[in-house]
């Protein structure tokens, strides 16, 4: 994923579920700041909540890290979700609507994808997962 | 864990006010007590307002769907109101709906809701 210039945002750690509220409220600032229309916030917040808890749910810790990117002139909001976790098996499977071994409809990655613009997962098993989420401005 | 939300009885109608943004632990919390309260107060309905939530993310929905399930099978019907508008757009885009749910626009929608059986 080809960005030009970070503009300096934030990083959460994230232990425990209450790091998730945190997170989310965290994007949805930046993002108010950065002029995001509300439905847009709300996006943003959602898929920080769904990636954060994948962290505490399957790798105990990681962290989550929001910044405001710019791209061919067009402003961005940049959710890197990082863990050195077990990472995912079946990526496949994992990023198929319905497949959950935790308790949440099988929604999280799937429905943060649908949420996002762009979307990229790198991951090893033992060595952790990389999601990369961008939602871009005014589209 | 301390609970984070009132729950009011008015009538044979119970009244779950969620004030504030609430962590997996609260959720998971809050169900339980409901489903206490519903079987203690023999309550005919549940509300949960979740108007002060501006983030229902699978979890939360996930929850809300399964305390509504839960009560329902104790004879009692649980709605949802108040879900604002930018969070019911985030929560189709995200593909939950929640079908089987009953919902109402705000509190008094919800009650009537429950007074028409």
């Amino acid at each position: 994923m080809q960005v030009e210039g970070a503009l300096g945002g934030d990083i959460q750690a994230i232990r425990r579920d209450a790091d998730v509220i945190s997170a989310r409220q965290s994007g949805r600032q930046i993002a108010e700041r950065m002029g995001y229309s509300r439905p847009d916030q709300a996006l943003i917040a959602t898929a920080i909540s769904e990636l954060a808890r994948n962290i505490v749910n399957y790798a105990g810790k990681g962290e989550i890290e929001i910044t405001p990117v710019r791209r061919r002139g067009r402003m961005g909001l940049r959710i890197i979700a990082r863990d050195h976790g077990p990472g995912i098996e079946d990526l496949e499977r994992a990023m198929a609507d319905g497949f959950s071994t935790g308790n949440s409809f099988g929604l999280g990655l799937p429905g943060a994808k649908r949420i996002m613009d762009d979307f990229d997962v790198v991951t090893a098993v033992g060595e952790g997962v990389v999601v990369t989420a961008i939602k871009w401005m005014g589209r | 864990m301390s609970s984070r939300v009132p729950i009011l009885r008015q009538g044979d109608v119970l009244i779950a006010s969620i004030q504030e943004e609430l962590s997996d632990g609260d959720i998971l919390d809050l169900q339980l007590r409901i489903l206490e309260e519903v079987i203690r107060c023999r309550a005919s309905g549940v509300i949960v307002d979740v108007s002060a939530l501006d983030v229902l993310d699978s979890f939360g929905s996930r929850s809300l769907s399964d305390m509504a399930q839960a009560v329902r099978l104790r004879g009692s019907r649980l709605v949802i109101v108040g879900i604002q508008p930018d969070v019911a757009y985030s929560m189709v885009l995200l593909g939950v709906t929640l079908p089987d749910v009953a919902t109402a626009l705000d509190l008094d929608r919800g009650l009537a809701l429950l007074e028409a059986g």
